[in-house]
């Protein structure tokens, strides 16, 4: 539709584009030394350098439209670097920038050109707003994904990290839930466990949902198996660290446990004690108190 | 007055699951809902969201935050492409399954929800609405 734009376009990216780099090399300076230390300016000039290229051949087919095929090479390098940035911490501003602050030199080029007409100028200009807009979401979209999956990532990372089976006393284990509970690992955190539960031959398990941020009807189903499950194998659950929301909206769900609850892991460890015949006495003669100096 | 904002969500793997939720939080949290009442429609959004996702075979969360001039409270409708459900007055009993869960996500959800909507025919998809107001 506007081939003749996209022409004027990719011509003049191909007649002025050693001032062209220039001008954008000296923007590119001047946004990098608002964020100074994460990428040298001579990294982001040769980054331009080369996104200016493939601009050009892409637009000297004469396509103005920055998801066709023509452009996909130039995309391909921008999603790159994109990612790259998410990776790198950038914020989305500072990653925006790099492609939109093409825009002032490009214009300005076009105005300093000798012998075009109102119209053809206007046209070239529209092209090369729209490419360069386009462009630019492009990098936006690429970006969010890309944190978007950082951020999965490490809530991943961090789940498994945080779902170790530990022994409180000899025959009593714990297991402190954290996190969020419907992914494939759930299965693997019960696994765990009740393998623990026969290498331990333990007589009771306390599973402690203090860092389970929302109790659903799938993560209650894993819980009843895990319950249903251990007791096959000889040993007594205990769930403990119910925070009263989370009781109050199993009600409400309809979801019931069946199973002894504690409100917190210190009364479920007192309880199971007292299952295996043990008590929690105070040393005596108690330690004497000192007065205060 | 703020501007109601909405956001929409695709819900295409359990991750997104996860993402619904923390998202309804945030909005929970925006119009002040209390601590039982996040909990609440953030359950609620779950239940719905994996059935979208694993009955509806993936659709989309559209998460809203109302104004009814006053008072302020957080909407999601969740909506599907999927089979839809022959009958919903069955569907909606307590242990109701068809997919070897605890039958509760749906009358669970309305339970939860102080507005509750359900549309849904075989072959045109489900499109479930809840509301949790201030
Ligand atoms: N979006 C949907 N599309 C098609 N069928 C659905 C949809 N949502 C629910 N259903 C049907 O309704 C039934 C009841 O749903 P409900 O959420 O109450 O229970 P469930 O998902 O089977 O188990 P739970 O949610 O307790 O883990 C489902 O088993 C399924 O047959
Ligand atoms: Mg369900």
């Amino acid at each position: 539709m506007d081939r003749s734009g996209t022409m004027l376009f990719a011509d003049l990216l191909g007649r002025a584009k050693t001032r062209i780099m220039a001008d954008w090399s000296a923007e590119l300076e001047r946004a990098n030394a608002r964020v100074p230390g994460r990428v040298s300016t001579q990294e982001l000039v040769a980054q331009g350098r080369e996104v200016l290229e493939l601009l050009q051949s892409a637009a000297s087919s004469g396509d103005s439209d920055p998801t066709s095929a023509a452009y996909s090479r130039l995309r391909d390098l921008l999603a790159e670097m994109s990612r790259a940035r998410a990776f790198q911490g950038f914020s989305p501003t500072e990653t925006a920038t790099f492609v939109f602050s093409l825009k002032k030199p490009v214009f300005d080029a076009f105005r300093t050109e000798p012998d075009l007409s109102p119209d053809a100028m206007s046209a070239g200009l529209w092209t090369a707003t729209t490419l360069i807009d386009g462009l630019g979401l492009f990098t936006m979209e690429v970006f969010q994904k890309s944190r978007e999956e950082v951020i999965i990532r490490q809530q991943r990372e961090i789940s498994e990290l945080s779902t170790p089976v530990v022994k409180l006393w000899d025959g009593v284990l714990a297991l402190p839930l954290i996190g969020t509970l419907d992914s494939e690992r759930t299965q693997v955190v019960m696994e765990n466990l009740l393998q623990s539960i026969v290498d331990h031959t333990a007589e009771i398990a306390i599973i402690d949902i203090t860092g389970v941020p929302t109790v659903d009807t799938l993560v209650a189903q894993h819980l009843l198996k895990t319950v249903a499950a251990a007791r096959l194998m000889g040993a007594d659950c205990i769930i403990s660290g119910i925070r009263p929301q989370i009781a109050q909206t199993m009600v409400h769900l309809g979801v019931e446990l069946n199973v002894v609850s504690k409100a917190t892991l210190a009364d479920a460890l007192a309880l199971a004690l007292q299952r295996i015949g043990r008590r929690v006495v105070s040393a005596s003669p108690a330690p004497a108190v000192r007065a205060s100096a | 007055m703020p501007a109601p904002r909405s956001e929409v969500l695709e819900i295409r793997a359990s991750d997104d699951i996860v993402r619904v939720r923390q998202r309804v939080r945030t909005a929970s949290v925006e119009v002040g809902l209390g601590l039982v009442d996040q909990t609440k429609i953030v359950t609620a959004a779950s239940e719905l969201a994996r059935n979208t996702l694993d009955y509806g075979g993936g659709g989309t969360a559209a998460i809203e935050i109302i104004d009814d001039g006053g008072r302020r409270g957080v909407r999601i409708v969740f909506e599907d492409d999927g089979p839809g459900i022959p009958d919903i007055s069955v569907a909606m009993r307590d242990g109701y399954t068809t997919g070897g869960g605890l039958g509760l996500g749906l009358s669970g959800a309305r339970r939860l929800s102080n507005e509750f909507d359900i549309r849904s025919s075989p072959g045109a998809g489900t499109r479930v609405m809840i509301a949790r107001w201030k």
